[in-house]
């Protein structure tokens, strides 16, 4: 299979090729990569993506996998409806 | 390592980034940008990713009414490879308040003078533009067509490329520790990776601009705080402009890849640094929509962070000069909107450095303009 017909970020429809482009441009940490592709960004929030893209930064960089940051965990864990959190904050006010 | 530089600028976010571009096309390319971290990776980064014209005070209202005019044409002019995804949906002001109205009628009356097309709108041509909207608690609201949403990391990006293909230099990653100023002098930069010997230096620092002048023992009238933000799942695209709301503390638009990203600020904030995310952002946002926009509370959150708004007494910004120290330019104290501003912030403070004649004249915006007392306060932030 050629590098564009992969997809690394099933999310937001990006290709092992862009990715491998981007990094040879000098993209070299998750969070760079993440800003300019929206990898990471989508329903998955990373969870899919997210060790493809280090494997692919170490292999370029030559660093181990280890020493690479995935992007920053944020809430919530994973994804909840608004008009949920707003009833069960009404509730609590009760 | 030892660096020497003509100007040194201190943040890439998009005022940083911008003001290299602009140095550069003016000839001036021996200049270096630091950050701490990456690119666009404080508040430029963080922001709501919304610009519009629709401001209350002269000054603000024409810096946005060019910078947009120049995102318009952005993907051209900086010779971008990729798209800078400016689109032009507009933003819809709500009024819940009578005051509210008066207010909104004299700000569009000043932007229509300045040639900025906005206009009253009824609650009936508000639910035609944005048909999810409930009208039933508000009494009017302002629009604007030519506001709209722009892509933080990407047009920064775009400015960071064309800047370098002109030979600035970017040195991320790296932190400024000291700047050494001999006779009212600016005499080097001191950095965790080497010194950078340079005559001038522009605080370009964003929310950490206090700390920048602290170095060089000028006290500037400014303070951090945090604003938080949301983001759903993507959807079909449903919602044309910024949905924003001064009294309801609020502003929700789509990015027209999908997801609706929504934010809003807090009066009780500490005056720090901190960029964590809490849980009562979460509910409030919550409940906030669930009473403008219904149907979008229908939608699952999938993350939230926060940024900080470098926050002036009259949410103006801070361009030019100081006394105190020769070489230091402000490009500071946005108070939430300094990504709208950045082509302009490029522009006039390159025309600064290089003496040239303002494209804008910002010698209201002057830090001196707190000592002389002469604020005219801004009264349209979320």
């Amino acid at each position: 299979m050629k590098d564009n017909d992969v997809m690394v970020c099933r999310c937001s429809d990006v290709s092992l090729k862009e990715l491998r482009e981007l990094i040879k441009e000098g993209y070299h940490t998750f969070e760079e990569i993440k800003r300019i592709t929206r990898i990471g960004m989508g329903s998955c929030q990373g969870k899919t993506c997210g060790n493809i893209v280090l494997r692919e930064l170490s292999m370029a960089t030559g660093k181990n996998i280890n020493e690479l940051n995935m992007q920053s965990n944020r809430p919530p864990v994973v994804g909840v409806k608004l008009s949920l959190i707003a009833e069960e904050a009404d509730r609590d006010e009760l | 390592m030892s660096y020497s530089a003509d100007v040194v600028i201190i943040g890439a976010g998009i005022s940083g980034c911008s003001i290299a571009y602009n140095l550069a096309i003016k000839g001036i390319r021996n200049v270096i940008v630091i950050d701490r971290s990456y690119i666009a990776s404080g508040a430029t980064g963080r922001c709501g990713a919304g610009v519009r014209m629709q401001w209350g005070t002269k000054m603000n209202c024409l810096l946005a009414k060019e910078s947009i005019e120049f995102y318009e044409k952005a993907n051209e002019i900086l010779e971008y490879d990729r798209d800078v995804t400016f689109y032009q949906g507009g933003y819809l002001l709500l009024a819940t308040t009578e005051k509210e109205i008066s207010q909104f009628k004299e700000n569009v009356k000043l932007q229509n003078s300045l040639g900025i097309p906005s206009k009253m709108v009824s609650l009936k041509e508000a639910k035609d533009i944005v048909p999810h909207l409930n009208t039933d608690i508000l009494l009017g609201a302002a629009f604007c067509q030519k506001d709209g949403f722009l892509d933080p990391f990407l047009t920064t990006d775009a400015y960071y490329k064309a800047a370098k293909r002109l030979g600035v230099k970017f040195l991320t990653y790296t932190e400024v520790k000291d700047i050494i100023v001999n006779n009212n002098k600016i005499e080097r930069v001191v950095t965790d990776k080497g010194d950078i010997w340079t005559d001038k230096v522009v605080n370009a620092a964003g929310g950490y601009s206090k700390n920048i002048c602290d170095m060089v023992g000028i006290d500037i009238p400014v303070y951090s705080d945090r604003h938080q933000i949301l983001v759903t799942e993507p959807i079909e695209h449903v919602q044309g402009p910024m949905v924003m709301s001064f009294s309801m503390n609020l502003y929700c638009q789509q990015n027209p890849k999908g997801p609706f990203i929504m934010g809003r600020g807090d009066d009780n904030e500490p005056r720090d640094l901190r960029i964590t995310s809490s849980w009562k952002f979460l509910e409030d946002m919550a409940k906030t929509i669930k009473n403008v926009l219904p149907p979008v509370a229908n939608l699952r959150v999938v993350r939230q962070w926060a940024g900080l708004y470098n926050m002036t007494p009259d949410k103006q910004p801070i361009y030019g000069k100081v006394d105190e120290v020769d070489g230091l330019y402000l490009a500071i104290g946005y108070s939430g909107h300094g990504f709208m501003f950045g082509p302009l912030t490029g522009i006039i403070i390159a025309e600064m450095i290089s003496d040239a004649k303002p494209t804008v004249d910002v010698s209201l915006l002057g830090l001196n303009r707190f000592k002389e007392g002469n604020l005219i306060l801004e009264p349209s932030v979320v």
